[in-house]
């Protein structure tokens, strides 16, 4: 689904990304670790076609599409989804309004007519009811207001309604407590559907207990420089960055 | 990947949508400004002798007064000598039904969206259009007759209704007033006029539609309505231009009268023509608009939707001098290329417990440069007078200018008085969230700027709300990357 060739991207003359190589397919979900700095949200954003990143190598195919030569509404389109970090507050927007505009884009993209407001409300329903997502907040300004949980809540029932083919989640677990961190991982869980695949990037094991990745990357100064499955995010929760770091020294001075 | 300024030059390149002009034969002044012409004008509308002397009391006001100096913005060259100050599509001669009118002036309605022709009876909107300075048809007369409401061109009030325009003509907005109100009296062409009879509501929105055709013409219309005791009324104004290369000066001046637990809602959609990119041509939009309400517990409420224009200068104002009346003022003002806007409203309480409600909120793009200007005064009579004002301007990119000129005078201790304001950018951050849902840049700052502008916008008659929407969809297309 989702091929990454030797990716190198930098920001504001900075080299951030340097040469990632990365395969994810149909279904899977991925996690992806780091010490902070290691280029993990910058992946995010490149994906996502954030503005101040410059592609300097490299290739990115998604479904057999070259990814970096499409906008960033286009890239949602075709299927790509990014749980932000720090949802952004849209003041004077409610938060159905802004998800009846998106949703019908992206059928409008895919040749769909736009879904008629009864449909659209089941449909909103429904998925309020799967991610466990307040109604009181579907009528409030995109954001606006929401406490951290309920931001995070709100990427995910985002997530939910737009059903995308591949769903990056950028520490979407920073700032819950525990109780939003279940409901979080539960929403996401439900989302699994076979189909859609997922890379989750996170700092801390604690999340993958919920989410049970079937790979874990370190990314370490730009390059990924370890995968494993699930066992490898143990390992890191009890060893920590530092032992990865001598093995990639070692490596590399021989 | 969309760079930010690419788009906004892309935004200049956007052509103004009603910038054609119609072939038909005028009857035209020569250009210059004297007492023969005033005479002239006087004569062609077949005037009593007692306007005539207004209008010569005027010109003699405008004579003596000076250009201001205090508007944020420098003040064009204005050659009042080089104008014509009577256009009139040739045909104009006793229209009895729309099957009358020139079939081009129609058409010319009809590309601008106006519902004139009958037809279009269910939007329920009464229409009176003047285009350049005569008023060309009046629809659904037939049917206000039957309530006793007058919505008529200001000619035909003359003519009819000559005791109420003597009556109140220049009692709200006076031929002294200012300079461009001095010259609107002097050589005003048309305009509409609305009576609205004790205890009736006006069963429809009445509307009129301005439109300047006729090169180097300036427009002078006046606009009176005045609402007897428990009446209500709620009246619009649209208004384009064609493209031209020179400035056109649209000098109007609109009097709203309301009596007792009267209220008038006065909305305007203004879309003159902007000028291009540099910021050549365009009209100048200068305006003396301003309500009383005469009676107890009466209310006047202006809302405007400012797009057009190369400069809009208008305070749309309140005389609060019923115990217990209300004013309103619900603006939104956009400014792109290098159009400038100071606007805002002067609100004079004088009566006890009156209250008053400002919402204005500035969209500044491109180089445009935005000011609300507001004077909220309390007199010492007016007990218990309360006041708030909102006063938001959105920025979208780095070349625009948006300021702010609130003035507070209270001469009464009880007064209460509320002023809030805050400034905002769309930011690359919002534009970059929404892109990531699948929605463009232009849909985007379409959705942020209709969420911004909403609690104006809901004060509009529902079908021109719709109407403004896409106006300020239109306006601001491709302003942001």
């Amino acid at each position: 689904m989702l091929t990454i060739k030797n990716l190198h991207a930098e920001v504001e003359g900075k080299k951030i990304l340097k040469g990632i190589n990365l395969e994810i397919n149909k279904g899977e979900m991925h996690a992806i670790m780091g010490p902070n700095g290691s280029g993990k949200s910058s992946l995010a954003s490149v994906l996502a076609g954030r503005d101040n990143y410059t592609v300097t190598e490299g290739e990115v195919w998604f479904n057999g599409k070259n990814l970096l030569d499409m906008a960033p509404e286009d890239r949602a389109r075709e299927g790509v989804f990014l749980a932000f970090q720090y949802p952004v507050e849209i003041p004077g927007v409610s938060n159905l309004n802004f998800l009846k505009t998106a949703l019908n884009e992206i059928r409008a993209y895919k040749g769909l007519p736009a879904l008629e407001a009864r449909e659209f409300l089941k449909l909103t329903k429904e998925k309020q009811q799967l991610v466990d997502f307040h109604s009181n907040l579907m009528n409030r300004s995109l954001n606006e207001g929401f406490s951290g949980g309920e931001k995070k809540r709100n990427e995910i029932f985002q997530l939910a309604m737009l059903d995308p083919q591949l769903a990056i989640l950028d520490e979407t677990d920073s700032g819950l407590d525990i109780d939003a961190l279940r409901i979080v991982s539960n929403g996401v869980n439900k989302l699994r559907d076979g189909e859609k695949s997922f890379v989750v990037i996170t700092h801390y094991q604690r999340l993958l207990e919920y989410i049970i990745p079937d790979f874990v990357h370190v990314l370490y100064n730009g390059r990924i420089i370890k995968t494993g499955t699930k066992e490898l995010a143990l390992e890191l929760e009890e060893r920590g960055y530092d032992w990865l770091k001598e093995e990639l020294h070692l490596k590399e001075s021989v | 990947m969309i760079n930010s300024n690419e788009i906004i030059d892309d935004i200049a390149n956007k052509e103004y949508e009603f910038g054609f002009s119609t072939d038909i034969e005028m009857d035209m002044a020569p250009p210059g400004l004297n007492e023969d012409i005033i005479r002239f004008i006087s004569a062609k509308k077949n005037e009593p002798e007692w306007l005539l002397e207004w209008r010569l009391k005027g010109f003699a006001a405008f004579k003596k007064m000076e250009f201001p100096k205090w508007q944020h913005f420098e003040m064009p060259e204005l050659d009042l000598q080089a104008l014509s100050y009577y256009a009139a599509p040739k045909k104009k001669v006793q229209l009895n039904s729309l099957d009358e009118v020139d079939p081009e002036l129609l058409a010319t309605f009809a590309k601008l969206g106006i519902p004139l022709n009958e037809q279009k009876a269910l939007t329920g909107v009464a229409v009176d259009a003047v285009f350049d300075s005569v008023s060309v048809a009046t629809t659904f007369k037939g049917k206000l007759k039957e309530m006793g409401v007058i919505f008529c061109s200001f000619g035909e009030a003359v003519q009819e209704h000559p005791d109420l325009v003597k009556k109140y003509l220049g009692s709200v907005v006076p031929h002294t007033d200012n300079i461009f109100a001095a010259l609107n009296a002097a050589v005003f062409s048309d305009g509409s006029f609305v009576y609205i009879p004790k205890g009736v509501r006006c069963p429809m929105e009445l509307s009129t539609y301005f439109r300047i055709n006729a090169q180097n013409t300036g427009q002078f219309e006046r606009t009176l309505i005045i609402a007897d005791d428990n009446s209500y009324v709620s009246y619009l104004e649209g208004c384009t231009a064609p493209m031209r290369d020179e400035n056109q000066l649209h000098a109007a001046v609109v009097e709203l009268v309301a009596m007792e637990h009267a209220e008038i809602k006065y909305s305007t959609v203004q879309n003159w023509y902007p000028g291009d990119k540099d910021g050549k041509g365009g009209i100048y939009n200068f305006v003396t608009k301003r309500g009383i309400c005469k009676g107890t517990a009466s209310k006047i409420s202006w809302t405007q939707v400012e797009t057009g224009s190369a400069i809009t200068w208008k305070y749309p104002s309140v005389i609060l001098q019923g115990d217990h009346s209300e004013g309103e003022f619900y603006s939104v003002a956009v400014v792109r290329n290098k159009q400038i806007a100071d606007t805002g409203t002067k609100i004079h309480h004088i009566g006890k417990g009156t209250k008053s409600r400002i919402i204005s909120k500035g969209i500044s793009a491109g180089r445009g440069d935005n000011s609300y200007r507001g004077l909220v005064s309390v007199g010492p009579r007016a007990d218990n007078a309360r006041n708030f004002t909102q006063c938001d301007s959105l920025l979208i990119g780095n070349q625009c200018g948006s300021h702010t000129f609130p003035y507070i005078e209270s001469r009464n201790k009880t007064a209460m008085i509320e002023h809030e304001a805050t400034t905002s950018k769309i930011g690359e951050d919002q534009i970059f969230y929404l892109n990531q849902r699948g929605i463009d840049s232009e849909k985007t700052v379409a959705l942020i700027v209709n969420g911004y502008v909403k609690e104006v916008l809901n004060q509009l008659p529902m079908e021109f709300a719709v109407e403004a929407q896409k106006l300020l969809s239109i306006t601001l297309e491709g302003s942001v990357g």
